[in-house]
């Protein structure tokens, strides 16, 4: 007997979600497969350690160095960091441990709306009201490490909060009751009890939130200043890889243009530590 | 000897939200000795535990009505902290912090800041008052998520003990254990009574029956029938009684 029309239908439609699912796999893999073929020649011509660790950026003369901006890109993740983990925390605590039902119920729309802010907002901001701010109290032009720091920081904490939130609130109600029932006060409770719990993902929380300040590109551009080397102060400009892309890719051809490709393929090999490790960190607990 | 209450309710009423959880409930739990309250699910029993140490606080839209004493003092005028550090809990789950055994047992020492000089010497007393020493003593720094039920619903025990309460609160603390452990933890519990008051909240009323000197038997919020155990199982006063532990209902 033939399958009947409703059971060829349920067919392809499971075959269509299939390729649907998949699809996300082939793109992950044509950008690696395009990057790679266009980036990696130049690691062959030029060498690795002249990419990788060579100071000059100047793709005209055949000099391909990216180290400073590697340098630049993990300055202004640890500044981000610095700023956007103690805060985020803090607000992914008070939401999951002290907040009542009326609070959450206002800041948890706010801070969907702070993670759908487009980041040339978070770029504009920054240039109009922080980098004078630093310039004028601070020293410097105001495009600077700090700045940047400061916007990214500010980026970053949506994705540190909700992801820190989700790691305190699956901490078992137990251990809550345990502890209050002990007599701990809700602090004590939270901070010897819950927060350890969770320490993995918000271990997570902050590595995923490096990944996000490690690829921010517009927002970084509008405050960092752009300079080509490595900034020695808070106050000086720099360039990270993702800035250098952005700003070179419209006019650059042949060598130069394959520079821009390695770069990629730095920031690509950075992104994808930053996911195992942040992958790593979660399953680690799942498993124990 | 007079006999006289550790814990005590006069007209107490709680209602969650518009629910009459606890009705007109005048209760007493005896000093060094064991009191059980049995009746069917949602009656009110944990709820009315959970009064003691206040733990009905952590619910909103909870309103309760009446009077508790503890040790003759209104539970209004005791600090809360020092309430449950005076009134500990054991629940239903074995629920260890998913630290060592060690840093379990240290927990309420550090919260309530006792000299770490004395931190040895009470594990010890602890471990070995709950029948663990022999066995965790040279463990106490693997994982207490590794224990078996019991053990950790020992461990628990011997965690709330550290910070010497007067009065043990269990409620349904062998619902997840097996029918062995079930009793090696009666045997525990009748050897803590000599220097504690326990009040345990129970389903299985071959438990009470065991265990506890005093027995309330409560149905849907109401305390019905409050007295010696071997009263309420032998000669109880109310049909409803009568009809809960010889099964007709429950």
């Amino acid at each position: 007997m033939s399958p009947s029309k409703a059971v060829l239908k349920e067919r392809i439609i499971k075959q269509i979600l299939t390729a649907c699912a998949f699809s996300s796999l082939l793109f992950l893999f044509l950008i690696f497969a395009f990057i790679l073929v266009e980036g990696l020649p130049l690691f062959y011509k030029v060498g690795v350690k002249n990419i990788v660790f060579g100071m000059k950026w100047a793709p005209t003369k055949g000099l391909f160095g990216i180290f400073p901006m590697i340098v630049s890109s993990f300055l202004v993740t640890f500044g981000a960091l610095f700023i956007g983990a103690p805060l985020g925390l803090g607000c992914a605590i008070y939401l999951a441990e002290y907040a009542g039902r009326q609070q959450k119920l206002f800041l948890k729309p706010a801070l969907e709306l702070l993670a759908g802010i487009p980041s040339v907002v978070y770029g504009f901001l920054g240039v109009i009201y922080i980098v004078p701010f630093i310039r004028q109290f601070i020293g410097g032009s105001g495009f600077s490490l700090l700045a940047t720091s400061i916007v990214l920081g500010i980026m970053i904490l949506p994705t540190i909060i909700s992801i820190s939130y989700d790691a305190l609130t699956s901490v078992p109600r137990s251990y809550r009751e345990g502890a209050l029932a002990m007599g701990s006060t809700q602090w004590q409770s939270t901070s010897r009890v819950v927060i350890p719990a969770a320490k993995s993902g918000i271990l997570a929380s902050c590595i995923l939130g490096m990944g996000r300040a490690v690829g921010e590109t517009m927002a970084v551009i509008m405050v960092a200043g752009n300079a080509l080397k490595i900034p020695t102060d808070m106050l000086d400009p720099l360039r990270t890889l993702t800035s250098n892309i952005a700003l070179e890719l419209s006019y650059a051809s042949g060598d130069h243009r394959m520079g821009l490709f390695s770069t990629g393929v730095v920031l690509l090999s950075i992104i994808m530590v930053l996911n195992y490790l942040a992958n790593f960190v979660i399953r680690r607990t799942v498993i124990k | 000897m007079m006999l006289d209450c550790a814990l005590k309710t006069e007209k107490l009423n709680l209602y969650y939200g518009a629910f009459h959880g606890l009705k007109d409930v005048d209760f007493c739990v005896y000093r060094n000795a064991i009191t059980a309250l049995i009746g069917p699910s949602g009656c009110g029993k944990s709820t009315l535990l959970r009064c003691f140490n206040r733990m009905n606080d952590l619910i909103d839209d909870v309103k309760v009505t009446g009077s508790i004493f503890v040790n003759d003092r209104p539970i209004d005028s005791i600090d809360i902290i020092e309430l449950r550090k005076n009134i500990g809990m054991v629940f239903q789950r074995p629920n260890p912090f998913p630290f060592s055994v060690q840093d379990n047992l240290l927990y309420g020492l550090r919260v309530h800041g006792i000299p770490k000089r004395q931190h040895a010497e009470i594990v010890e007393r602890c471990l070995k008052s709950v029948d663990l020493w022999d066995d965790l003593k040279d463990k106490r720094h693997t994982s207490a998520m590794n224990l078996s039920e019991e053990m950790k619903q020992r461990l628990c025990i011997a965690r709330l003990l550290t910070v010497e309460p007067q009065i043990i609160l269990l409620d349904e603390p062998c619902s997840a254990l097996d029918p062995i452990a079930t009793l090696r933890i009666e045997e525990l519990m009748i050897e803590l009574k000599k220097d504690y008051t326990i009040l345990i909240v129970t389903h299985n009323m071959q438990q009470a029956a065991r265990v506890s000197d005093h027995t309330g038997f409560m149905l849907l919020g109401d305390l019905i029938e409050f007295g010696d155990t071997s009263k309420i199982f032998t000669a109880p006063s109310d049909n409803r009684t009568d009809g809960y532990i010889t099964g007709r209902f429950g």
